[in-house]
């Protein structure tokens, strides 16, 4: 049994999983983090309408710069994520209509844009396509260059790491300090828009800085693990968390400890899950997160001891 | 032929029996939409539509598989809609009961049901690619929508399914138009609201599940949403805003299919959804009602006309006036010369303003609470507001004044 474990999570592992899983889990975190006070500022689908337009971005920018790298590409994402922001604000301003319409209208136009570009220009001669927008490509984030836990101290192997990793790193680290920095503002702001403007906050900036946060863990966790993760990490960690407590420094906590577990079974159970069932393919790991995800968050309905809605009754 | 020969041509249903069908059942698929998308964005639920599409994916999946378990090939097209409709019926009842037993809020209710189910179906496909009869399956195509090497009875099926859900609709407009309207009166008058909110919620789910083929599951809340907001900016009654969004959403669906007929290598849900999006931005800056253009114009004779009267009572006050407009306003209609004097008709013009705007201020100390004026701008001259009977009331009390003054 433990040699088992030890085999498990030998040489291979470091080599073939450990990446993934790592990625899966900075990438969940990154984007669990601002979903907490997007779900508490009822704007949650603010990440669903974000994640469809990354795909024009993407594909604006290769039609600018010609190149698939990584900078361009995530500026043009960060750009269409703007611009996908202000249309959202000008439809609902000029129609009037509600702020769900609204982003629908922009977000499904911008994405059959990307969509179109992408298969008129010929664009088939790099890797990007409709598929790998909406799944990523976390099982092919392996780290060649590892040959065992050692491998982690060593510099040069060390340097052969996904570009994902650190960076997907670098912006959870962001995007921690943001909230951790602004922890006050936001948290008065989120609860009591009213008061946080009486005492100086300004609000509509603060709440442009949490669009612009949002935007950046979308596009860089895209990236590695494409959009139904995205959809999914900013939505249901933190809805789960919600049931939990009703303070939201636990809730906050209780998010990142969901958005683990959504990565590290989501990843094991696409990779290995299948070979439990006798079949030699894996399963999409992407999709296998979300599914993760959705799982907990039944789980917390039926018995998170904050469930229910509370000053009024449960039964209507 | 040109691209534009065979356009025009498939346009008038010439260009062959398939496409023609296609075209008219993607009309009619987009007919329904419109109309079915009109009463879910009156009751502000447009978004609830996102995630029963996305539901529709495990179903698609499901069915194929329980398909070629039974021998099949599994691409058979009505086994496909029903096992997209059971999954999204499953998702649309999983966000009603996530708002109805938990705390959370239905845009997040929504975005957990869009992205659980869509991961579910994802990993279904990757299960379904590694089948031996699913390497060929093409189910990616429901993701994003094709007509290319449609079956006429594929065609078929979503034009009579198209044309049943728009008279589904046109049934029941009255209860689901008061229900959008005001719940609260309908549940008065003995409509079950809950059961005519599903009934809407159904409709979404009948035109999403015979989309998918032609839109796709991504794309198809577009036909949903765009046609009755573009409508919204012409009328502001139900039923013309109906009958706009479904001619709107008909009219997208046929003119995509027929262009992505003509040029195979585009793709239709996207082209469908652009015209849609093309329908709205011309409605948003050129309809009369709240166009764009509309309301810019509006807003600028708004503007003058302050400009002109504040304008008017500095000269009757005899104060300078520095404001750039504002003496533009006044040089241009006569009422001032170059040098910024006032003519003959200006001084006129400015009595008539300072009279009225004193009118006003003893009328609004006379009556404070009559609704003319509560209805007090600082714009509208005050015979249009009040009785002549009313002003002579007013300006003896101005005379008495000014007499206790002298």
């Amino acid at each position: 049994m433990i040699d088992d474990l030890i085999t498990a999570l030998g040489a291979e592992f470091v080599q073939l999983s450990l990446s993934p899983i790592v990625i899966g889990i900075l990438a969940a975190v990154a984007c669990a983090l601002p979903g907490n006070f997007l779900l508490l500022r009822r704007q949650a689908l603010i990440g669903d309408a974000i994640s469809h337009v990354v795909l024009p971005g993407i594909v604006g920018a290769f039609l600018v710069t010609g190149t698939i790298t990584a900078v361009p590409m995530m500026l043009g994402a960060g750009v269409a994520a703007i611009i996908a922001v202000v249309m959202i604000e000008i439809v609902k301003r000029l129609g009037r209509v509600e702020p769900g319409a609204a982003m629908g209208l922009v977000f499904t136009t911008l994405f059959a844009a990307g969509v179109l570009f992408l298969e008129v220009t010929d664009t088939s001669s790099v890797h990007i396509d409709v598929q790998h927008a909406l799944l990523g490509n976390l099982e092919s984030l392996i780290w060649f260059d590892a040959e065992g836990w050692g491998s982690l101290f060593d510099p040069a192997a060390l340097a052969t790491l996904p570009p994902q990793l650190p960076r997907l790193a670098i912006v959870l680290v962001g995007i921690g300090l943001f909230i951790l920095l602004f922890w006050k503002e936001l948290k008065i702001s989120t609860f009591d828009a009213a008061f946080a403007e009486a005492i100086g906050i300004r609000t509509r900036l603060l709440s442009f800085a949490l669009v612009v946060a949002t935007a950046i863990a979308a596009v860089a966790a895209f990236d590695a693990v494409g959009s139904i993760i995205v959809i999914a990490m900013f939505v249901c960690p933190p809805a789960s968390a919600r049931l939990m407590t009703n303070q939201l420094g636990r809730q906050v906590g209780w998010s990142v400890v969901f958005a683990v577990i959504s990565a590290v079974l989501g990843y094991v159970f696409a990779g290995y899950g299948p070979g439990w069932f006798g079949s030699p393919y894996a399963v999409s790991a992407a999709g296998m997160i979300a599914t993760i995800s959705g799982i907990i968050l039944i789980l917390t309905c039926l018995f998170g001891p904050q469930r229910k809605r509370t000053g009024q009754r449960a039964e209507a | 032929m040109s691209f534009i020969e065979y356009f025009i041509s498939a346009l008038f249903l010439q260009a062959g029996y398939n496409s023609a069908l296609v075209a008219v059942g993607a009309g009619l698929l987009g007919l329904s939409a419109g109309s079915a998308g009109a009463f879910i964005f009156l009751r502000k639920r447009a978004l609830v539509s996102d995630a029963i599409s996305h539901a529709t994916l495990p179903g698609v999946g499901l069915a194929f598989m329980i398909m070629v378990a039974f021998g099949s090939d599994g691409r058979w097209l009505p086994g496909l809609i029903i096992g997209s409709a059971v999954s999204s019926a499953i998702g649309l009842l999983m966000v009603e009961w996530i708002t109805r037993k938990t705390r959370l809020t239905e845009d997040a209710a929504i975005g957990a049901v869009l992205s659980v189910f869509f991961g579910f179906g994802i990993v279904l496909l990757t299960v379904i690619q590694t089948m031996s009869s699913g390497r060929q399956a093409g189910l990616e195509n429901f993701l994003l929508g094709s007509t290319a090497g449609m079956l006429i009875s594929e065609a078929m099926t979503i034009a009579i399914a198209g044309a049943l859900a728009a008279a589904f609709v046109f049934m029941l407009r009255r209860p689901m138009t008061l229900v959008a309207f005001d719940p609260e009166y309908a549940a008065t008058t003995g409509v079950n609201v809950r059961n005519i909110d599903l009934a809407m919620m159904g409709l979404a789910l009948i035109v999403t599940v015979i989309g998918l083929k032609i839109v796709g599951l991504i794309l198809i809340v577009a036909l949903l949403i765009i046609p009755p907001v573009t409508a919204r900016f012409w009328t502001n009654q139900v039923g013309p805003m109906i009958g706009i969004a479904a001619g709107v959403g008909g009219l997208s669906g046929y003119i995509g299919a027929v262009l992505s007929a003509a040029e195979a290598s585009l793709p239709t849900g996207p082209i469908i959804v652009l015209i849609a999006f093309g329908f709205f931005l011309v409605s948003a800056l050129f309809s009369p009602l709240r166009g764009g253009l509309a309301s810019a114009l509006r807003h600028q004779r708004f503007q003058r006309r302050v400009h002109r009267r504040q304008g008017l009572l500095s000269l009757a006050r005899r104060e300078p006036i520095y404001d750039g407009l504002t003496l533009r306003i006044l040089r241009r209609s006569g009422m001032i010369r170059r040098d910024g004097v006032a003519t003959a008709r200006g001084r006129v013009a400015a009595q008539k303003a300072a009279r009225d705007e004193a009118r006003w201020a003893v009328a609004r100390r006379m009556l404070p609470d009559d609704s003319a004026i509560e209805r007090y701008d600082g714009l509208t001259p005050i015979e249009r507001m009040m009785t002549p009977d009313q002003i002579d009331e007013i300006d003896r009390i101005i005379a008495a004044r000014n007499g206790a003054k002298a």
